[in-house]
């Protein structure tokens, strides 16, 4: 065995251990200080979604765009996770094609504002024809129209140190249990601000069916389906998502699910 | 030089070096470790969708290229993604190290590439016809790897592994922003997704021939050479 533990060998691993977990902490420090940590970063499987989320972010340009598709590429069928809700307040809502309905953007800005369908659709619109990809395996093809979330933000002039925003939709009933939540959920600033990111209230040419979001569903292209999150009444701009639910970013992230889709 | 087959392994024997180097042991069993993983929480993302389809999208009433004979099972998937990409950067850093320490060792060199006089279809249907005829292999040649071993290992290290990550990351809308032929050089999203699936059944049959290998060799021998470096018997030299 004298062979196996030696004196110079027990130095040699003790140093490096000691350098190692010294070298680890200073890029966890650095990341942070980046924003290279996602909100699901606690446990061990927080390390997996901590390097998947700043590798991402360190390789991918902010502004590389998602692909897009000609029209004849357009899917017949769009499946849907997660059908329209029931209660009443949408129900009225969708009955009086969402006229009274408002979606109200504040939090971290200057200038709360609160928006009707009409006035959303009176700003400057944004088409893109892409993959939504669901993170169980099937995916669609289908052509979005809304406005871009960057021109909306820019209205409200978010502050400075705002790194967030939070979706917060109706609740609707998940298609499997039945079970009525608000799937809330939240991006980064860089996928917020990104050109394809879209407050979309058309799909394929027609008003958005109540089942894929009506009136307004968020369209973020280089992120998984549950990412675009439907229903959507409220927008709020924070810099930590340490306020909001369990602390993972995302409803579907406290359900296991990576609060960054973009893998 | 002429290099001759298992000659490294035979002169480093004869050195009292190991058997398998200790960047080869650490690696290996990481790497089983993530392939466990990866497979198991695979196979429950798997489940969530068992159809598999060719170009860019496939649903519930389209055409698909196979229907797995297995349900459709939900609520498997969302925790298992996370346990998926937490193995799939253990295999990913622990491959590289291998690779690293393999070209500094000249592992790949000495222990996996074939001789020159072994590759022609004499040695290798040799190799094939000898297992298939059950013959019980000598010591001395179980100290290095045959040619039917060696390009296995070649093809899983430089091929199978590599095209999982490919296909993998080929799935990622974040990664195809920016390399988009990743995914269209092979047809699209479906028909990488379907790759993916095809290469970890591949990688899955190697691991069930390597380990039905082992019990025919000596497992308990084996695993721990592959643990501390030396069959049992093999001495350290002074």
């Amino acid at each position: 065995m004298s062979g196996l533990l030696t004196r110079r060998g027990l130095v040699t691993a003790g140093v490096a251990t000691v350098a190692g977990a010294a070298g680890v902490g200073a890029a966890v420090q650095l990341a942070g200080r980046y924003g290279l940590i996602p909100p699901d970063r606690a446990g061990i499987l927080g390390v997996g979604e901590s390097l998947t989320y700043s590798a991402q972010r360190l390789l991918i340009s902010n502004q590389a765009l998602a692909r897009e598709f000609p029209r004849s590429d357009i899917s017949r069928i769009a499946p849907v996770n997660g059908p329209a809700p029931k209660d009443e307040t949408y129900r009225r809502l969708l009955a009086g094609s969402f006229k009274d309905w408002r979606l109200t953007v504040d939090g971290m800005v200057a200038t709360p504002l609160s928006f009707s369908l009409e006035q959303l659709k009176n700003l400057p619109r944004d088409t893109h024809i892409n993959l939504h990809s669901c993170e169980e395996g099937w995916s669609y093809v289908a052509e979005w129209t809304g406005v871009r979330l960057s021109s909306v933000l820019e209205m409200v002039k978010p502050r400075s140190d705002a790194r967030y925003v939070v979706f917060v939709p109706f609740a609707n009933p998940n298609q499997h249990t039945g079970i009525v939540r608000a799937l809330w959920d939240s991006l980064d600033m860089a996928d917020a601000l990104h050109p394809q990111t879209l407050l979309a209230y058309a799909m394929n040419g027609d008003a958005l069916p109540a089942d894929h979001g009506a009136p307004v569903r968020l369209r973020v292209a280089r992120q998984l389906g549950y990412k675009n999150t439907k229903y959507l009444s409220r927008l709020i701009l924070t810099d930590s998502m340490d306020r909001f639910g369990k602390r993972a970013g995302s409803r579907s992230a406290e359900g296991g699910n990576a609060w960054y889709g973009g893998i | 030089m002429n290099y001759q087959p298992g000659v490294g392994a035979l002169l480093n024997e004869a050195k009292g070096a190991p058997r398998h180097l200790a960047v080869v042991r650490i690696t290996h069993w990481l790497i089983a470790a993530a392939v466990l993983g990866l497979t198991a929480s695979g196979i429950a993302i798997l489940v969530a969708h068992p159809r598999l389809y060719w170009g860019e999208t496939g649903a519930v009433g389209t055409d698909s290229l196979v229907d797995l004979p297995i349900p459709f099972i939900i609520g498997l998937s969302p925790w298992n993604r996370p346990i998926h990409f937490f193995f799939a950067w253990l295999l990913v850093l622990t491959a590289l190290t291998y690779v690293a320490g393999g070209w500094a060792t000249q592992h790949f060199r000495k222990d996996l590439l074939p001789a020159k006089t072994d590759l022609n279809w004499h040695s290798i249907s040799g190799v094939i016809s000898h297992h298939l005829r059950w013959k019980r292999i000598r010591a001395d040649e179980a100290g290095s790897y045959n040619v039917v071993q060696q390009l296995t290992y070649l093809a899983v290290v430089f091929v199978l592994f590599p095209a999982i990550v490919w296909t993998g990351l080929a799935m990622s809308p974040g990664v195809t922003a920016v390399f988009p032929a990743v995914a269209t050089t092979v047809g699209g999203h479906q028909s990488v997704r379907t790759l993916h699936f095809v290469v970890a059944a591949l990688l899955v049959l190697f691991v069930v021939v390597h380990i039905a290998m082992l019990f025919l060799v000596g497992f308990t021998s084996h695993v721990r050479a592959m643990i501390t470096g030396r069959m049992p018997g093999e001495r350290r030299s002074r």
